[in-house]
Order: C-alpha cells, then structure tokens, then sequence
C-alpha cells in the first residue's frame, strides 16, 4: 500500500512540468483558438517524445503499455498549461480502443487522431488536421468525414461535425477506451482546478482595496479555501480510479473522479473569477483560458448526470 | 502508486472481521450517554479489550497489538462496516492518548493508559469556557501554585465538556501564569472528576441526552504528578491534541463509508418514491469514497515520515460536511416519516456537531487558507 507516487512517476510529472513551463502553452493555445495550428502542432511532436502519446498504446503495437497513474499526471499537466488539440483522443481514447490496429501505432508515434463518440461526445476535435479521423455510434466504428467548424464556449476547442464513412474495424475495447477517456479528462480538469487557484491565490494577495490585501479577508479566505478542499479530496479519486483502470470497478470509479473533479474544477473557476473581480471576466486576461476549459470539460465524455447514473448503476445494480 | 493490501494485512482483516461478525451486539446499545447505555458501552469496551481490538496501535503493554497504521485503518473500516457501537472511550484514547505518549512521563504512562485501553476509567476533554470557544486561548480557568502540597490548585469553570456527565478523569488547560501572554503561561492538568471541589453539571445536547457537561472546580488541588508536558508548555501539547481530533484519528474513513452503504441500502428501498434523491445519494457515496481514498493517501504521508499538519483541516471540515450532508439525504429518503426518532435522526442529529467541535469549521477555513494557501492572516481583536 503506496497511495503515492513512485519516483518514476513523480519524474515523469516533473519533466512534463519543466517542458510545458517553457513552452509559453498560453500564446500556443491562443494561436490554436484562431486556428493556427502550427506552435500546437510542435508542442504536439515534443510531447510525443516524451511518451505521452503512446502511454495507452500497447506494448505489442509499439506504445508503452503505461497505467492509468501514468495517463494522469500526463493530463493533469495538460490541463494545468491548457495545451490545446485532440489529447483525449488521441492519446486515451483511441489507443485502447484502436486494440493491436497498426493506426494505434502511428498514435503512439505521434500521429493526430480525432474521434466523435455517440451519443456523449458528439463532435470531434480538430479533425480537420486529424490523420485518422474516427465516428462510434451503437458499438460500431466508422471512418469520418469532416463537415462544418463548431465553436465552443472554450474557443481553443477547435470542434467539427463529422460523419460516419467506410465502417472500421477497432480491435479494442470501446468501454474500456470511454473510461480511459473520462479519466483523462478528470485529470485535465484537476490540472485546470489546480491552476485556477494558483492564479486566485497570487492575485488576492497582490491585489489591495481598503487599505489592506484582499486576501486578508475571510470572505475571501473561506472562498479559496473550499477551492483547495474540494481538489484535496478530487486528486485521491483520480488517482484510485487510474489504479482502478481495466478492472470490474473501472467505470463506477472513473465516473465518481469524473463528477467530483468537474465540481472541483467549476468551483476553482467560479471561485478564480469572482476573487478577481471584473479584471477576470475579461477575455485578454489569461484567466479566460481556463475559466471556459472548465466549463468545457464539465460536459465533455459525460455528463455528470451520465456519470451519476453510471455509479449509481453500479452500486445498486441494473434497471435502478 | 498502489492500493494493495499485503497478506499480512489481509490476515488481519480477515481476523478482525470475523471477531467483529461473532461480538457486535446485534441490536444497537442504548446511547452512551444515559446511565444505562454508559454501563453496555463500558462492557462492550471490556470485550474489546479481551479480544486486544480496543487500541490495535498501541503498544503491547498497554493492551495494544501494536498494528500499523495501515492495519489501523482496516480496523475502524471493518468496525464501524460491523455497526460496532460507537467508542466511550473515544476522547481518552483518541485525543489524550497521544499526548501522554508523546509528553507523558513512564510513570503516567503506565498510570493511565491501561485502563483508558480498557474503557475501565473513561475521560472526558475540558476545554472550552463560557468566555473561550473558537478562542481557547483567552481561557479564564486558573491554576495556582501550592509549593507546600507540591502541586496546583484549580479555579474556574470548563464547559461543552463531551462526556463529563458520567466519565471517571478529565483533562484539560488551566491559566498557570496571569502575567505571561495568551498562548504562553497555560499549563495542562489531568484530574479524576470526582476530586475535592468539582462539581459537575450535565448539559442535554440536541438529541435530549446529557452528552456534555459544564464542569466548575473550586480550589481543587491537583499534585505535579498529574500535570502533562512542563509548566506553562500546555498550549503546545494541547495544540498536538487539536491536530489529532481533526485529522486522522477521531473520523475514521469506515464511519462514512459505512453510512454510505447504508444510504444506498435505502435507496434500494425508498428511491422509487424519491427520484429526486438519486443525485445527493450518489454525491453522498462519491464523497464517501474519496475521504476513504485520502485517508490512503495521508496514512502513505505519515507512514513516510511526514506529518499531518495543517492538512487535518482540510479532512476536518469535508467529514464533517459530509456527515451532515449524507444524514439529511437519508431523512430525505424517509419522506414525510423522517421526523420520527430512529438510526437516521439520531446520525442526523449527531451530525450536526461535527462542523463544530474541533475547531468550528470557519477556524479550520482560516487555516487552510493562512497556513497552506499562505493567505495573509486577519489582524485579530485586542482583547486578552
């Protein structure tokens, strides 16, 4: 029993960390939301050299056959820096679901792939610059074809219509590749919680008004205090639903992060807003980034009504 | 990083499960905190000590089997997974316990903690006044100094004191020096409550029972073997007991797991005629499983040689919220015969103190804020 990170693990997260503190993830996520691709498509490449694009492919497909605490810290490091593009996709999703397919193992190498899930994700992700463009309804795959530009309240999300092709034939375990999915995008959102409070708590200890920092206030106090509450019991649900990955329990854990960490993260930005004061409802401040990638996410593979459903499903059995 | 438990740990599980499956009363004691119920829970102690499962941690010596805290913690799962009865002793084992082994002399030691382990003389935690409540610090409760008689004599009036009504001892922090600053000049005393110039008044809780009692000395004296750490060093060793009652050891992830489990047995039961339930029971349960997931995650903290610090904040006020929140679910389910008395309206009411006790909720707000997010602090009142 270590219900911590091993040294490895704690070594990935910190050269995630020192690669994407340099990487101005900001100015790139800027550029994406205007459609220029290119900084994000470099940010992209240097990634996948570190591994994260082929954590969840499998090792006899050329990947690195890593854990969910691997996949985690990946996305929780995305999250924080808002790197932008088709992660969960590409880098969660598609690997599990791709099985052996020799696809999986050009996403390992970096490839960009996109996927639209029926009926909880209903558009895909940057399919316009997407290699391998896919389209799931009813358990059943299928080539897509790429239609009009959706836009999302988090404008870095580049999102498209698509449109089932050439059916295809996935070696993997869809259900098992949703979960994988969902977990991910828990994790984004604690790297998102995370940063959001970091931001709130630098300004209201900077920011003064009578005569004092704002941060002296308990009104204030109380608010980024709940903030750090909430991601202090949403990392252990991440983290036991990464080592949950793969077993009976999977989708009832991962689906508990999933509620718990999108409240957390809503409540950071909620929180990191009003703290800030009309200085943060502005788009120029890089706040915005992550204000509307919370937003985003709260319904992105899942509802937390969907994921409500799938923990109580599971805890009292089918037709509750 | 992982969640498994190793074989030796599993054996312990397993004991203790089927030693709890044989021994837990199969109805409900009455409450602690009648006569009746006091003498069943004392006896129930008195088994638990037999079977050495009152203290698992503690030493050999003292009645323990000196568990891990790894295995303490599958302890308390499996104990309150059991619907064991809830522990009388709980205020000596749990809060004042830590304090004499880490400031204790042997000769306390061997004193007092044996038949705390055994539930035989029960303790009870004196320390709020009328006038010192979240500021325990501006205490007024005196302690004098008696050189002849080679101890002190206390004055003063405690109150809230959690099972003072039919407890044996108390312990609790008297002003020793007037002249010296707030913090400084507290000294921390140990006392039988039947002493020469106590009396003991009960105080009926919400519930209606005399859970908490105001407790009045008159020139009691106390000799020097009963003070705990040096003369004047109370607020720091009573500080290391605040620590403890909100962090780990007074809310065991067992308790609301447990509750969990049985809100989703009702659930079963009664969620078809209250749909609009579902959300908050599973909330209740997601919740559940994540303070069972952190406590993990503090037990690897503490087992590597970090300590609790001001994270017993954090985990004191998501238990305690939790605990309101999973019980009001609960009476939800019950519809309009939630106002009844039963199992629900009692771990409802009893619910009601956690955002209070320990340190209300707001202190351990303020301190999560101040010492972990580094918020500057709040210039306090003037007044001593």
């Amino acid at each position: 029993m270590k219900f911590t990170w091993t040294e490895e693990q704690q070594a990935f997260a910190d050269s995630l960390e020192s690669l994407l503190a340099a990487s101005d993830t900001v100015s790139v996520a800027r550029a994406w939301a205007e459609d220029d691709t290119a900084a994000g498509l470099r940010l992209w490449g240097r990634l996948a050299e570190q591994g994260v694009n082929a954590l969840m492919v499998a090792e006899d497909a050329g990947g690195m056959g890593a854990t969910g605490v691997e996949l985690a810290i990946a996305f929780e490091a995305l999250g924080r820096h808002a790197v932008p593009g088709p992660w969960v996709e590409s880098a969660a999703y598609l690997p599990v679901a791709l099985g052996a397919d020799a696809v999986a193992s050009e996403l390992a190498e970096g490839a960009v792939g996109t996927v639209a899930v029926a009926p909880h994700v209903p558009h895909a992700l940057d399919a316009d610059i997407a290699a391998h463009v896919y389209v799931i309804d009813g358990g059943a795959a299928r080539r897509g074809t790429v239609g009009e530009r959706l836009h999302s309240v988090d404008n870095t999300r580049r999102l498209f219509r698509v449109a089932g092709d050439a059916p295809a034939t996935l070696d993997g375990d869809l259900a098992a590749a949703f979960d994988t999915a969902a977990l991910a995008t828990s994790a984004q959102l604690l790297g998102a919680g995370e940063r959001l409070l970091d931001e709130a708590v630098a300004y209201v200890k900077q920011r003064r008004q009578f005569g004092r920092e704002i941060g002296s206030y308990q009104a204030i106090k109380h608010k980024l205090a709940d903030v750090r509450i909430a991601l202090d019991f949403a990392r252990p649900l991440v983290n036991g639903a990464a080592l949950s990955l793969g077993s009976d329990e999977a989708t009832r854990d991962v689906a508990a992060a999933k509620v718990f960490t999108a409240e957390a993260a809503y409540l950071a930005s909620r929180v990191a807003l009003q703290v800030h004061g009309a200085i943060g409802y502005t788009r120029e401040l890089d706040l915005s980034i992550w204000i509307m990638k919370v937003r985003a996410l709260l319904t992105a593979w899942g509802t937390p009504a969907h994921h409500r459903g799938q923990v109580l499903e599971a805890l009292v059995g089918a037709g509750a | 990083m992982d969640l498994e438990l190793s074989p030796s740990e599993l054996e312990f599980q397993a004991e203790a499960r089927a030693w709890l499956a044989a021994n837990v009363p199969t109805e409900p004691l009455p409450s602690m905190d009648t006569a009746e119920g006091w003498v069943l829970h004392q006896e129930w102690e008195k088994k638990l000590t037999e079977a050495r499962y009152s203290v698992v941690s503690w030493p050999k010596e003292y009645h323990g089997r000196e568990a891990s805290l790894i295995e303490w913690v599958i302890f308390e799962e499996e104990y309150y997974r059991a619907g064991a009865p809830g522990r009388v002793s709980q205020n000596g084992i749990f809060l004042l316990a830590p304090i004499i082994f880490e400031h204790g002399t042997k000769e306390q030691q061997d004193r007092f903690l044996p038949t705390m382990a055994s539930g035989e003389r029960v303790w009870a935690q004196c320390w709020s006044e009328p006038e010192a409540g979240s500021d325990l610090a501006s205490l007024r409760s005196t302690a004098t100094r008696d050189d002849a008689r080679g101890g002190w004599v206390l004055n003063g009036q405690k109150t809230w004191s959690s099972r003072a009504t039919f407890a044996h001892w108390g312990f609790g922090l008297f002003r020793s020096d007037p002249e010296a600053a707030r913090h400084a000049g507290l000294t921390y005393f140990l006392f039988p409550l039947d002493a020469d110039g106590i009396t003991v008044r009960p105080i009926a809780q919400l519930d209606g029972e005399a859970g908490f009692a105001e407790v009045f000395f008159e020139d009691v004296f106390v000799p020097d073997a009963d003070v705990l750490g040096a003369p004047g060093d109370g607020w720091r060793v009573a500080m290391s007991t605040a620590g403890n009652e909100r962090g780990l050891s007074l809310r065991s992830p067992g308790r609301f797991c447990a509750a969990a489990d049985r809100l989703v047995d009702l659930w079963r039961t009664n969620g078809a005629d209250h749909p609009e339930q579902r959300e908050a029971v599973v909330d209740a349960w997601i919740r559940a499983q994540a303070y069972r997931l952190y406590t993990w995650g503090t037990v690897t903290r503490l087992a590597g040689g970090g300590d609790m610090g001001a994270a017993g904040s954090v985990n004191k006020v998501f238990w305690s919220e939790l605990d309101v929140a999973l019980h009001e679910t609960g009476l939800d389910l019950l519809g309009a015969e939630a106002e009844l008395e039963s199992r629900w309206t009692d771990g409802y009411i009893f619910s009601l103190s956690g955002p209070i006790y320990a340190g209300t909720n707001e202190i351990q707000r303020n301190i999560v804020a101040e010492r972990i997010l580094g918020l500057p602090r709040e210039a306090k009142g003037a007044g001593k």
